[in-house]
């Protein structure tokens, strides 16, 4: 049988979640990926306010090329890193560009098993909103199983927050029918 | 020429201007469409020589002012100013993603204050994004943190924006109550912004930054002394009657000398980075506007913004400023409202200012140019970034706007 294939999604801040889980839960010899997306809206933002400015002052400065090149060192190492947290050093490493939520669906669209993503919204209990907008849109859309990790310890089930208007009331021990 | 023909004919050339500027064909100077343009509009007599002389002198200071403190900026930086205070941010925030944006906040503020918005984008941003890569953690709230407050926080001193300057010099107000004025506009811009980019990007600061690498960099002691006595230059200056322009270029002085001598730079960038050209840009693009002001459309202007310093008029002018800033970018607007409510009085002046400074955070580049800019994307290729991008700017700048505008109506009646 062919070895399962998993990809997992590295994301600053979250990823070493991932990557344990990753480790836990599928058979050493599994074929896994890593996967980072650099966010080319956040380049295009800081370039858009240097447009702004009308390119003015400090000649010879791109900002743009300056952002693009630190997010490609910092994204290398980061892959690096979840590589060897992993064990497995020579793991498939995929470094994209663009919008992040889209580029993580296209990556999985075929002969992916398994996408390990970590929760990264509200984290303190369990419960709404635990998925970011990216994450959330990934695990709408992903054409293969995902499979969701808390990055850190996991709220206990007493975290679930209490119904707006109080508990509801207990159920009759049980119920008569001929009232009517 | 007759007055429709003639200010179409501006309009035109503004439209022509800016796209130029914008779009920068084969990386050209802004100036190469704006200084020909003004001087069609002088042959013409669309712009009559004599006003446009009184215009050219008018802003010729506020000019020589931007181009000292460009340099100033630009010397800070190869002092290593930036680089101190991104390794300062990394170690002071312990890792903490949250930390780590409080501590933008109060230097890209502060920078944007004192070195003016074209440093927080050009020579902050960078060391931010490389701060926040370094402690692996997001980039994005942090990112979007400066792009904002470069406009938002670009409230307080004359010097902290282009368009402050040319309002310093309309309004005939010293530095000080300048400051004192802004001052409380000012916090009360940072406060929005910093509660509604905490909620927005509460899903971006999470994890525990990786700071065994951190260092923090011994502080360029020489360079912030300068920094704070230029500061403290533009209040002394400007009590004293004489323009704060001189302080500014007293300080970039004291630091470009030795900055030269010891190869930090050269004489040859310290000349660059005054950048003639942008300057000959922002005087000709006054030109032109003070072309399409005279026929018609100043008196337009001046009948749709009031004139009065009570809250409702300050909001209009404020909101008014703000859509025409997005309409055709922060400085034109500035250079078409500032002479309409020059005569008003204090309270509307600087009204125009939260409207043209706080205003862009919507569509960050004006929607002309937002336009221009999203046409260079789709030919490169590129997916347009601007769902997020337009969302926070729709959550940030109504709040920052009105909220702002009660503050300088409150200051107001404070510092008088």
């Amino acid at each position: 049988m062919a070895a399962m294939r998993i990809v997992i999604w590295v994301v600053e801040g979250t990823w070493q979640g991932c990557v344990d889980a990753a480790m836990q839960n599928f058979p050493a010899d599994s074929d896994f990926s890593l996967l980072h997306v650099t966010d080319s809206e956040v380049t295009e933002a800081a370039d858009a306010a240097a447009i702004g400015l009308f390119g003015r002052g400090f000649p010879g400065r791109k900002p743009n090329r300056r952002y693009e090149g630190v997010a490609d060192d910092e994204a290398a190492q980061l892959l690096a890193a979840a590589a060897e947290r992993l064990g497995h050093p020579d793991a498939t490493q995929l470094r994209l560009h663009g919008r992040t939520e889209r580029e993580v669906v296209r990556a999985v669209a075929e002969g992916v098993d398994v996408l390990v993503v970590a929760r990264d919204g509200d984290r303190s209990r369990l419960g709404p909103r635990s998925l970011g907008h990216a994450t959330r849109f990934v695990v709408d859309h992903a054409p293969c199983a995902v499979m969701l990790v808390w990055p850190d310890e996991t709220p206990g089930i007493e975290s679930i927050p209490a119904p707006k208007h109080g508990p509801p009331p207990p159920p009759p021990p049980h119920r008569h029918h001929d009232e009517a | 020429m007759p007055s429709a023909l003639a200010e179409t004919l501006a309009v035109l050339l503004l439209v022509a201007t800016l796209g130029c500027a914008i779009v920068r064909p084969r990386g050209l100077p802004e100036a190469v469409v704006a200084v020909p343009a003004a001087g069609l509009l002088l042959l013409l007599g669309v712009l009559p020589l004599g006003q446009a002389g009184t215009e050219a002198r008018s802003l010729a200071p506020t000019v020589g002012f931007l181009g000292a403190v460009l340099v100033l900026a630009n010397l800070c930086d190869r002092y290593g100013l930036f680089a101190a205070a991104g390794s300062w941010m990394a170690s002071g925030s312990r890792g903490r993603p949250v930390s780590l944006l409080a501590l933008v906040f109060a230097v890209a503020s502060l920078v944007t204050a004192v070195l003016s918005l074209d440093a927080t984008v050009v020579l902050l941003t960078p060391v931010v994004f490389a701060t926040v890569a370094r402690l692996r953690l997001r980039a994005k709230p942090h990112v979007y943190a400066c792009t904002h407050l470069a406009n938002s926080a670009s409230l307080l001193l004359p010097v902290s924006n282009l368009t402050n300057l040319l309002a310093f010099s309309a309004s005939g107000l010293s530095f000080a109550r300048f400051g004192a004025t802004m001052a409380l506009p000012w916090l009360v811009a940072i406060g929005v912004e910093w509660v509604v980019l905490r909620r927005f990007f509460a899903s971006d600061l999470v994890g525990h930054g990786e700071t065994k690498d951190v260092k923090p960099l011994p502080v360029p002691v020489f360079a912030a002394a300068v920094l704070v006595m230029t500061l403290a230059g533009f209040f002394v200056t400007s009590a004293l009657g004489v323009s704060p322009a001189f302080a500014a270029l007293a300080g970039a002085m004291i630091l470009a000398v030795p900055a030269v001598v010891q190869h930090r730079t050269t004489v040859r960038e310290v000349a660059l980075s005054i950048d003639i050209p942008f300057l000959a840009f922002v005087l000709a693009l006054g030109l032109v506007v003070k072309a399409i002001s005279l026929h018609g459309l100043g008196a337009v202007v001046t009948h749709l913004v009031p004139g009065g310093s009570g809250l409702g008029s300050l909001l209009v002018i404020a909101v008014v400023a703000a859509v025409l800033a997005n309409v055709i970018n922060n400085l034109p607007a500035a250079l078409l409202l500032l002479p309409a409510v020059a005569g008003a009085g204090t309270g509307p002046v600087l009204a125009v200012l939260i409207g043209v400074n706080t205003g862009p955070n919507l569509t960050y580049v004006g929607s002309l140019a937002t336009l221009l800019w999203r046409r260079i994307l789709i030919r490169r290729g590129e997916e347009l970034p601007i769902g997020e991008f337009l969302r926070l700017g729709a959550l940030t700048v109504p709040p920052v706007l009105i909220t702002t505008t009660v503050a300088l109506w409150i200051s107001l009646r404070v510092v008088g």
